[in-house]
């Protein structure tokens, strides 16, 4: 049995990841959809948190909310007249993709449900990582080390920059 | 009342769905980004969530989660680039409007 | 000499052939005939001391049982198709061999020499595709050189084609002239379908005999021809017969029409006039010395077999008494003089398939088959001594179409006064192919008719009378060139004698067919190897001398001074004379054949066939495939979330079968 405060910290994560997410994907300023996105994002490192992730949520905001939305805003206010609203697709074209979107759902759902006896019953278990813990693993060469995956994510990173100056500059 | 499960895919999967949704209306590139963000992030909750709930002793779902979020951040930091270099040549970023490259 | 210098005689041909071909058109036109020529010297300066050494050397292994066997140089595998039928390339040398050694070397050293004034022009340079001329003309030699020292029928097969080759090319070495092109498209198409059959017959014998080779085939364990040998060979067909007549001769029979259509045989002949289109000097070598006779060489080459099998025998036989005929009155009335020599080569040709199908074999087996082998003995001499005195008029007749620029005879006439020299050899060449002693051909000719009447009196009769026309036409053609009435002058250049490169080969020549008769061919190319006792035989020489000169005065009096006698007999009978004049209709029946009933009737719904139904199943999945892809193509509109949606849909799609399928 869980505490009535987490059952409820857990709706309110839930109803705002719902809420924000279709926000997202609704409003006609594109702004506004970054800034819901922003919203989304928090409350997905909230989620981290409550399943004793600190650290995955600390990076979730850290990199998510504090860089990628930083880009985004960036990029809006570099292509966008502030203040404008976005153009619609055509309605049959919008329709079409809701079916497909939907039908993709209730796909992902009836799976979900038809598992529902295993993963309605089954609870999280504690189990605290404190970030030496995750440090070691990220730097350790062992069976269970990641400094592979580490280093070529930072390669990539590397490449990812140079690339973006060489794309983004001014001919 | 148990926090099982299925409460924290549920919402990950609506979220799945608006991605989905998002990338297949929007016109403006960016939002098609941002939809594509949240289709990512929906993805790395189900691998944290999973990590939580059928192996807590271990730490795989988490750091893919960490390595995916890194990927997202180099995809996105990429693609804006690239829309932006887009915009400066073609002054629009309406996906419609850009679609020189078939036969 | 030692005789394995024969590679050599080999070789050296195929190398001045790549050397003129890939350097030739980097150096002068002179030069490259001079290095052609020269390469052409030492060619035959070896070759004549390998045949010298073949036949008169008396080393070891050359002489077996008293008789002179065949030497195999080398002879290396080249194909093995079984453990038994295997193909090899190799050099031997018998008498044939050697004999044809040095008549093609001869020949071509002379044509080479020649060529070197003939292809200029009248200010004496040389002509475009000099260098090209002389590697094709090297390019023949090594092929008719190859021919003639096959080891196997295979490699006799390979070679023939490649002669047919090289003739197709020297034919056409004036490509840009219509007639040149067609007259070398027929020669390469109807030698072609002989050479067919010949593939056939080859294929027959082999299967049958388990081998190509001709020491298996014919020579017997001395290494000579040997009618046991060919006896066994013929029985390993087990005495199966096709349509009434057994394999062996059906074999044997279809590997005569591949040598008749190379040695224009009737009704195969049609190619050869036309090849006249050529340059003179190549009509010298090719179509009057060498390659024509490589029919003859072929049947003689497998002669112990012919003689077994007589049916074959009597088909080449009536086959070559009819051709001899036919082309000797066709000569009669030809006026260009290319063409004249050209059916007078056929009539020749003939002779010499006469008299190889008249032969029996003789030496020990005389009982049996009785004869003596003249008639092969006569052969082979009259194929020697014809293609001295042959390439000697061709290359008279080049000589004076230099000087006139015209084939035409009525161009010419009474040229006597101004080309002496030319007038004198074709005289030579004239009385030689006459058969008056003590010209070549007299010799050789006198032994043919002796095999004929051997035969039989009919056969005897037949060919003294072509005899006679022979010495009627050649006459004939002398007088009109030389004779008749003063030559009209149509340019300031008068005709006369040609540069000293011409003139000397009809010198060497001439000099030849005087003496060449008393080359003791009885003792050297006997079937056997064995010496041929011989005898004039003064009554068929009497005959013959009489009625060559019976033919000589008639011709003497009708074209010896301008008068209207021709022109009355032509008009006497001018149906035949028509006829004659235009071949008796041969090329138009081919043309009717081939036109009108074979494009016709076979060829065209044929080919309707292949463009309606073959071509149009490609068409139409060509067709279908481009529809397909003009359809599809608007899936890849540039809109990339339409992409995303198909790829999305099909996910979806995907996954609902993998429930279904788990479902069920």
């Amino acid at each position: 049995m869980e505490s009535v405060g987490n059952i409820i910290l857990y709706f309110v994560i839930a109803v705002s990841i719902i809420v924000f997410s279709v926000l997202t994907v609704t409003t006609r300023k594109i702004l506004r959809s970054a800034t819901y996105l922003l919203f989304t994002l928090f409350a997905t490192a909230a989620l981290y948190f409550q399943m004793d992730y600190p650290f995955l949520g600390a990076v979730q905001i850290a990199v998510y909310a504090g860089g990628i939305v930083v880009l985004f805003v960036f990029a809006i206010l570099l292509t966008q007249q502030p203040g404008k609203d976005q153009q619609q697709m055509q309605s049959t074209r919008r329709a079409l993709a809701l079916t497909a979107t939907l039908l993709g759902v209730a796909l992902t759902a009836y799976c979900l449900f038809s598992y529902a006896n295993f993963a309605g019953k089954i609870v999280p278990q504690a189990a605290e990582f404190d970030i030496q813990t995750i440090g070691r693993f990220l730097l350790s060469t062992d069976k269970l080390g990641y400094l592979l995956p580490f280093e070529a994510i930072s390669i990539l990173l590397l490449a990812c920059i140079i690339g973006g100056v060489v794309i983004a500059r001014k001919r | 009342m148990n926090l099982t499960l299925l409460m924290y895919l549920v919402p990950s999967l609506i979220m799945f769905g608006c991605g989905v949704y998002g990338f297949l209306t929007r016109k403006n590139m960016i939002a098609i980004m941002i939809s594509l963000e949240l289709m990512l992030n929906a993805v790395d909750i189900n691998f944290v969530v999973f990590n939580r709930f059928l192996f807590p002793g271990q730490l795989e779902g988490m750091f893919f989660t960490l390595f995916a979020i890194a990927l997202a951040a180099a995809e996105t930091a990429l693609a804006l680039a690239i829309i932006i270099n887009v915009f400066r040549i073609a002054k629009k970023v309406d996906i419609n409007e850009i679609n020189k490259l078939k036969f | 000499m030692p005789l394995n210098f024969t590679i050599a005689v080999i070789a050296l041909p195929l190398l001045m052939f790549l050397f003129l071909g890939l350097a030739g058109p980097k150096m002068s036109r002179k030069i490259a005939g001079v290095i052609g020529t020269l390469g052409m010297l030492v060619t035959t300066i070896i070759a004549y001391g390998v045949s010298l050494t073949y036949f008169f050397g008396d080393a070891e292994g050359q002489i077996a049982d008293g008789v002179r066997q065949a030497v195999v140089v080398f002879n290396p595998d080249w194909l093995s198709f079984t453990k038994t039928l295997v193909v090899r390339m190799g050099i031997m040398l018998d008498p044939i061999a050697a004999m044809m050694l040095v008549v093609i070397c001869t020949v071509s050293l002379m044509v080479h020499l020649y060529s070197l004034g003939y292809m200029c022009d009248h200010h004496g340079h040389a002509e475009k595709g000099f260098q090209r001329y002389y590697a094709f003309l090297a390019l023949f030699t090594f092929s008719m050189l190859g021919l003639v020292v096959a080891t196997n029928l295979f490699q006799i097969f390979i070679f023939f084609e490649m002669v047919g080759v090289s003739s197709y090319l020297l034919i056409g070495f004036y490509y840009s002239s219509p007639a040149a092109k067609h007259a070398n498209k027929k020669a390469f198409i109807v030698t072609r379908l002989a050479d067919l059959f010949f593939l056939v017959g080859i294929m027959i014998l082999s299967y049958y005999t388990g081998t190509f080779d001709f020491d298996k085939l014919v020579f017997g364990p001395n290494g000579a021809n040997s009618l046991e040998t060919a006896g066994s060979a013929i029985a390993s067909a087990g005495g199966q017969t096709f349509l009434g007549c057994s394999v062996m001769a059906w074999a044997l029979t279809f590997i005569f029409i591949g040598g008749a259509g190379k040695s224009a045989m009737y009704p195969l002949h049609i190619w050869l006039p036309d090849a006249m289109e050529g340059p003179t000097p190549v009509s010298a070598l090719i179509h009057a010395a060498t390659m024509v006779v490589a029919g003859v060489f072929l049947v003689a080459r497998l002669f112990p077999m012919y003689v077994i099998e007589q049916g074959a025998m009597d088909i080449i036989c009536v086959t070559g008494a009819f051709t001899a005929f036919y082309a000797a009155a066709i000569a009669c009335v030809q006026s260009d003089i290319k063409r004249a020599l050209a059916f007078s080569t056929i009539s020749q040709i003939a002779f010499m398939m006469t008299s190889l199908a008249v032969s029996s074999a003789g030496g020990n087996l005389i009982e049996i088959h009785g004869g003596t082998g003249l008639g092969y003995m006569a052969s082979m001499f009259h194929l020697f001594t014809h293609a001295m005195f042959k390439a000697l008029l061709f290359l008279c007749a080049g000589a004076i179409i230099h000087a006139v620029h015209s084939n035409e005879n009525s161009d010419m006439h009474g040229l006597h006064k101004y080309m002496p020299i030319t007038s004198f050899a074709f005289l030579i060449g004239c009385l030689a192919i006459a058969g008056i002693p003590p010209f070549a051909g007299f010799w050789s000719k006198d032994e043919i008719l002796v095999a004929c009447y051997e035969k039989g009196l009919g056969w005897g009769l037949w060919m003294s009378a072509v005899a006679g026309m022979t010495a009627f036409y050649m006459f004939r053609i002398y007088f009109l060139i030389f004779h008749w009435k003063e030559h009209k002058i149509h340019t300031e250049h008068a005709p006369a004698d040609q540069p000293w490169t011409m003139t000397l080969p009809l010198i060497i020549l001439g000099v030849i067919s005087i003496v060449a008769g008393f080359v003791p061919a009885h003792s050297l190319v006997t079937w056997d190897g064995a010496h041929l006792h011989t005898q004039l035989n003064w009554t068929v020489a009497g005959t013959s001398v009489a009625i060559a000169c019976v033919g000589i005065g008639l011709a003497y009096r009708m074209y010896f001074r301008e008068n209207n006698l021709p022109q009355r007999m032509a008009d006497s009978c001018r149906g035949l004379w028509t006829a004659a004049y235009r071949r008796f209709y041969m090329d138009e029946l081919y043309q009717f054949i081939t036109h009108k009933v074979i494009f016709q009737s076979i060829c065209k719904p044929i080919a309707r066939f292949d463009r309606a139904v073959i071509d149009g199943f490609f068409n139409l999945l060509a067709r279908a495939s481009r529809s397909a892809a003009y359809g599809i193509r608007g899936f890849q509109s540039g809109d990339t979330q339409s992409y995303v949606f198909v790829y999305y849909i099909g996910a979806i799609a995907l996954a609902l079968a993998t429930i279904i399928c788990v479902a069920l």
